[in-house]
């Protein structure tokens, strides 16, 4: 007779999800399932809807990074009104988005996964979050607060408003920065720099320490999948898609975002909110591949700035070539955030960026639109089918954490199967499955949880599948 | 004098709102002191809503069998709920599927018209909460003390609000500042 064990719900992930563990008659896990419980139909309720509104619509899909959205949406746009760009509104659409990256990515490992690593997986879990960080290191707490602060400011210095700014339009942007917000980058990196420093020096020990974790929390081949910008150069916002696999072999390059439907596909499971994309040439499931800052790391040929191309050597020599474990999404992480540290210090001195030619006007010069943007957790896909005036008559979005559903799920296996054995099941070794999780920073743009609300609920399950018993334990 | 018990819980939103709140950056440092963070989804392992609460911020609206249990019990065990956002006040955005007539349409559409392999509603009783006909705001099923609009509100609106609660008092929701909706 089967239990099965729920972690309901994952805590300090941006969404709202469950784990299920699946155990045998001996207490051994058999598998593990990562379940997304909300969902919101974006791309049924959008229909109708005249495509200006889909930039501010489609921000609300996420709180977390909203300007991933606005700059899909605002792409998709600039498709459907086959328009170029000017290079102002480029150039400020990137700084935009390298501030949400340092934000997010800080937002990441400070405020959600820095308790475990500092704290300890098995301490109390009533502590074990940012605010028991601010009661045990204040100051490094601070740092990582004021570092998050940094990006969210340059978001809110470009458009306005810190979430959900209505600044990126098909065109371009509505405004360029100000000398005000200028100088006040300017002022303000340095600090920036230093905070990721310490951060960096900080994980580079516990990855020393955390050598278990490295080996469980998702160490397994793959592709990986991202943008890549001219001669194979990291990139965060336009260039073209390349899939690799876990040698470092080239599986496909060059693709176009236009090109989408011939090599992505989309698969349902009854179990999850949240479908799992694949890679249609190796079919489903075993067109598993990750995205996101691991994903873009192990891809690109390399970062195009200074310590970022340093560090990404040493990122590197630490995982041996590709990195395959997921546990350096932490690491590959803080790489991105300082390769975003110097693009906004090279960003902040072009004199593009005040300037006011930042939008190109038309109309609707094409009744299909496909954008594509590297989110911070990674690439995101906006396609959009319109009518003669721009009403919308067909949305797809493929959003980056959906497609480290299969990884996420093959993840949290590998863990569970490592530290549980038997019944008895301590609460730091689930939170250890959790973790996996937080590894990947998934963003599945919240709903709540709590039906059952008790931290454990172990089902017994008949050989039909039934559920014959339910335990709850407090 | 006491710390006060502080919850925040999402329904069905962005999560902006949860950002807005650590958009108070440095400020949170000094809310450490003067609050217990006892269940937030962002800030807090704790998986059970605590008996007690003293102030709850509730984002989203109300859209599957689990937002409505969660609600109901947020309310039984706070003494002062806030309606925390414009998806709470007034179910906003996701509410745009209610003018389809009901769930279906928005499922059909994402998981039988845009999955190639397997298409098939997500239906897993006890693991995937089923979606209500209408995404409802919070009000419209429990009471609620306190309403703070944006999309999201600013953190500056968000702080304001936190802290007369912090000395008892109510706070005034009251001009542009306080009371403008996106």
């Amino acid at each position: 007779m089967a239990k099965t064990v729920l972690i309901d719900p994952v805590t300090r992930i941006e969404g709202h999800a469950k784990i299920s563990i699946f155990l045998d008659d001996a207490g051994e896990v058999e598998d593990a399932r990562f379940h997304v419980v909300e969902f919101r139909g974006f791309e049924k309720f959008c229909e109708g809807r005249p495509m200006w509104e889909m930039a501010g619509i489609t921000a609300r899909i996420c709180g977390i990074c909203p300007v991933s959205h606005l700059l899909a949406s605002a792409k998709t746009g600039d498709k459907i009104q086959a328009v170029k760009v000017p290079p102002a509104g480029e150039k400020l659409r990137r700084m935009m988005n390298l501030g949400q990256i340092t934000q997010s990515h800080a937002l990441s490992f400070f405020h959600l996964s820095s308790p475990d690593f500092l704290l300890g997986w098995d301490s109390d879990p009533a502590t074990r979050n940012v605010f028991g960080l601010i009661a045990a290191d204040p100051d490094l707490a601070r740092s990582g607060i004021r570092l998050r602060q940094f990006g969210q400011t340059v978001i809110e210095l470009l458009g306005a408003k810190k979430i959900h700014p209505a600044w990126a339009v098909p065109g371009g942007v509505r405004s360029p920065l100000s000398e005000e917000g200028r100088a006040w980058i300017r002022d303000r990196l340095p600090e920036s720099r230093a905070t990721l420093d310490t951060a960096l020096g900080l994980f580079k020990q516990l990855l020393d320490k955390f050598s278990t974790e490295v080996e469980t929390f998702g160490l397994f081949p793959s592709l990986f999948m991202g943008l890549v910008g001219k001669d194979g150069v990291w990139e965060h916002y336009d260039g073209h898609l390349r899939f690799k696999d876990s040698e470092g072999n080239m599986v496909a390059d060059g693709l176009s975002e236009d090109d989408y439907q011939d090599f992505m596909g989309e698969a349902v499971e009854p179990w999850s909110y949240l479908k799992f994309p694949y890679y249609k040439p190796l079919g489903y499931p075993d067109g598993i591949y990750r995205v996101g800052p691991l994903a873009r790391l192990n891809i690109c040929d390399r970062m195009g700035t200074e310590a970022a191309d340093r560090e990404l050597q040493e990122f590197r020599d630490r995982a041996g070539g590709v990195a395959t474990s997921s546990f350096f999404y932490h690491y590959a992480r803080l790489v991105e955030i300082l390769a975003a540290l110097e693009r906004i210090e090279q960003l902040v001195e072009d004199p593009d960026i005040v300037s006011k030619r930042t939008r190109a006007e038309a109309g609707i010069n094409s009744l299909e639109g496909i954008g594509v943007s590297e989110a911070p957790r990674g690439t995101l896909f906006h396609h959009y089918n319109v009518d003669e005036n721009g009403i919308i008559k067909k949305v797809n979005m493929i959003i980056a954490t959906g497609q480290n559903n299969l990884a996420m799920n093959k993840t949290v296996a590998q863990i569970a199967k490592h530290y549980i054995h038997g019944n008895e099941i301590p609460e730091g070794l689930l939170n250890r499955v959790e973790a996996g999780i937080r590894a990947f920073d998934p963003c599945l743009s919240c709903s709540t949880h709590a039906f059952g609300q008790m931290p454990l609920h172990i089902q017994l399950v008949g050989s039909s599948g039934d559920v014959v018993d339910e335990v709850w334990r407090h | 004098m006491a710390k006060i018990k502080l919850a925040t819980i999402w329904l069905c939103g962005c999560s902006g709102c949860h950002m807005s709140f650590l958009d108070l950056d440095e400020w949170l440092l000094e809310l450490a002191e003067k609050v217990d963070v006892v269940y937030s989804p962002v800030a807090s392992d704790v998986k059970e809503y605590p008996e007690d609460v003293d102030v709850c911020l509730v984002e989203g609206g109300v859209a599957n069998e689990e937002n409505l249990e969660l609600i109901r019990i947020a309310r039984e065990r706070t003494k002062f709920l806030i309606s925390f956002g414009d998806c709470a006040v007034t179910a906003n955005v996701p509410a745009l599927r209610n003018m389809l007539g009901g769930a279906e349409p928005v499922l059909k559409r994402c998981y039988l018209e845009l999955g190639d392999a397997n298409p098939q509603l997500p239906n897993f009783p006890g693991i995937v909460p089923e979606l209500l006909d209408r995404v409802r705001p919070v009000h419209e099923l429990v009471h609620v003390d306190l309403f703070m609009p944006g999309c999201p509100p600013p953190a500056d609106r968000i702080q304001a609000t936190i802290e007369p609660l912090l000395r008892g008092e109510k706070p005034v929701m009251e001009g542009r500042e306080m009371i403008k909706f996106g």
